[in-house]
């Protein structure tokens, strides 16, 4: 079996279903009375907290392939990033549905008062775009720079994500700030990978010709 | 009804869950003075909760806590407060009173047969719960210690000790958790003292084994595993006060028309409904207290 192989028949399905994990077991205790005394609150945070996991899980995909080299990682980045919005999709249904009940009014005034819904909601407008333009004939209609331009979005969608967990907060900021951190450590991977690359690229350019 | 030891308590004698509910349909139905007599001293409903105000389930109320001794997360009170001891358990009662005193919480108990109280309570966070407190009224046991002149806030204080309460070894509030209530809300007859929930000794995860219950503020208010009552001249300290002044005030009165700066609360969801309902001022205990607050500016003093 080839790498692409491997990657298209093994690799992909396997984290296919790893990803429908947490909406299985989303089912599972909700059909079982295992959600809290609150379910719909408990269905908004776990769907919204799986959705930002995923999220930066996409942006872990470009620092991880520079770091090991193995460029077929990157058959995976699309369907995780469709994955994030699926959750998204799900948190902001639930709070649609469930939480408000299409009581636009009071969902209006929260996006204008409320900080963490105005980022969050933000933020899924941004994704919604990303995920129409993520199929291989958008990428070709938009051409892969303006295609790769307009997907930078995604940086701003998962600052958004974070502050919307961050602000929503009582006191305990510990898990958003875990968050935060390591969409730090993603977003400088970013400017700190090319430089190395460049420099062993540079190490071993001078190492194979001594003159 | 006096709650005892759980050691001393026989299963027999512990009123079951359906059991209890049939007394509740029988009182109902009796509604007479003879009726009230035979079952023993269940107190008056006063405030009491409406007719549209049904009981949120026993585990619902005992499984879904804010107690951040135990953990921040809704459900790790219920899963982490077996480490709190709560006998031996000492109250000391100090400040502007003619009889300071520390008090062993059985002595506390046997001297003020609990009453049972259904009262709504209202979260900050915008949810709520209807509940059947078995409790007394603090000012009863306030008396007893003659409050001086001098005595216009009480101040209370739940135990600290990070080996019992672990979410302590955390410094997401400032410990010990501290509350206080101007001398008039204290000495209101609707504030109770709590020592049971549900015709039962109250759960640890619900503040054993003595905690303060304020229905018309919300829930932050009523302090849990209380371990000193302090009298004193000037406005307390209080613990989300400290932590963050913009968002939590001292009074903190139930008040759809004040939002926390961060959501509304116009609406609340009651535990155990689908839909949220309209929040109450002073959560509908509005008749009894709006009086302590006349004249006061509810924006400024929230």
């Amino acid at each position: 079996m080839t790498k692409g192989e491997l990657t298209k028949w093994v690799i992909k399905p396997a984290v296919f279903l790893a990803l429908l994990l947490p909406a299985a077991w989303l089912v599972r205790d909700t059909l079982t009375g295992n959600l809290t005394a609150n379910p719909i609150e408990d269905i908004t945070h776990r769907t919204g907290r799986w959705g930002l996991t995923i999220l930066l899980g996409t942006l872990a995909i470009t620092p991880l392939m520079k770091l090991s080299g193995w460029s077929q990682l990157i058959r995976l980045r699309r369907m995780i990033g469709l994955f994030a919005f699926f959750y998204v999709c799900l948190h902001f249904a639930t709070y649609i549905v469930l939480d408000q009940f299409f009581s636009f009014v009071d969902m209006a005034a929260d996006v204008v008062k409320r900080p963490y819904i105005t980022v969050g909601f933000t933020s899924f407008v941004l994704l919604v775009p990303l995920a129409v333009t993520s199929t291989k004939g958008m990428v070709k209609r938009l051409g892969g720079r303006n295609w790769s331009r307009l997907h930078k979005l995604v940086y701003v969608a998962a600052a958004g994500g974070f502050f919307h967990f961050l602000w929503l907060v009582k006191a305990d900021t510990r898990d958003p700030i875990l968050y935060g951190i390591a969409l730090v450590l993603l977003l400088s991977s970013r400017l700190l990978i090319p430089r190395v690359q460049a420099r062993r690229a540079a190490v071993s350019r001078s190492a194979s010709n001594p003159l | 009804m006096l709650i005892r030891h759980p050691s001393d308590i026989k299963a027999s004698e512990i009123t079951d869950e359906s059991m209890y509910w049939n007394r509740r349909q029988f009182l109902g139905a009796a509604a007479g003075a003879a009726a009230l007599a035979a079952v023993g001293p269940i107190g008056p409903l006063l405030g009491g909760a409406g007719k549209d105000d049904e009981l949120t389930p026993y585990d619902a109320v005992t499984g879904y806590n804010n107690f951040y001794e135990f953990g921040t997360g809704k459900e790790d009170p219920a899963r982490n407060a077996h480490t709190l001891r709560t006998r031996p358990w000492t109250v000391a009662v100090e400040g502007a009173v003619m009889k300071p005193k520390v008090f062993d919480i059985d002595e506390i108990i046997a001297a003020h047969p609990p009453e049972e109280r259904v009262y709504r309570l209202r979260c900050v966070e915008a949810w709520s719960m209807v509940i059947p407190w078995l409790g007394f009224p603090l000012a009863d046991f306030l008396k007893q210690v003659e409050p001086t002149s001098k005595a216009k806030f009480v101040q209370f204080e739940t135990l600290y000790d990070v080996e019992q309460m672990p979410g302590q070894r955390r410094n997401v509030l400032p410990w010990p958790y501290v509350e206080g209530l101007r001398m008039d809300e204290a000495m209101h007859p609707l504030t109770l003292l709590a020592t049971g929930l549900y015709g039962k000794e109250l759960p640890n995860q619900n503040g054993a084994p003595l905690r303060l219950i304020v229905p018309w503020k919300y829930g932050f208010k009523s302090i849990k595993s209380i371990v000193k009552i302090r009298l004193v001249e000037t406005q307390p300290m209080t613990t989300w006060n400290v932590s963050n002044p913009r968002e939590y005030g001292f009074y903190s009165n139930v008040n759809p028309e004040v939002d926390h700066p961060r959501w509304s609360q116009n609406r609340e969801r009651r535990i155990g409904k689908l839909f949220k309902q309209k929040t109450l001022m002073f959560n509908g205990y509005g008749d009894q207290v709006a009086s302590l607050y006349s004249g006061m500016d509810l924006q400024k003093y929230f």
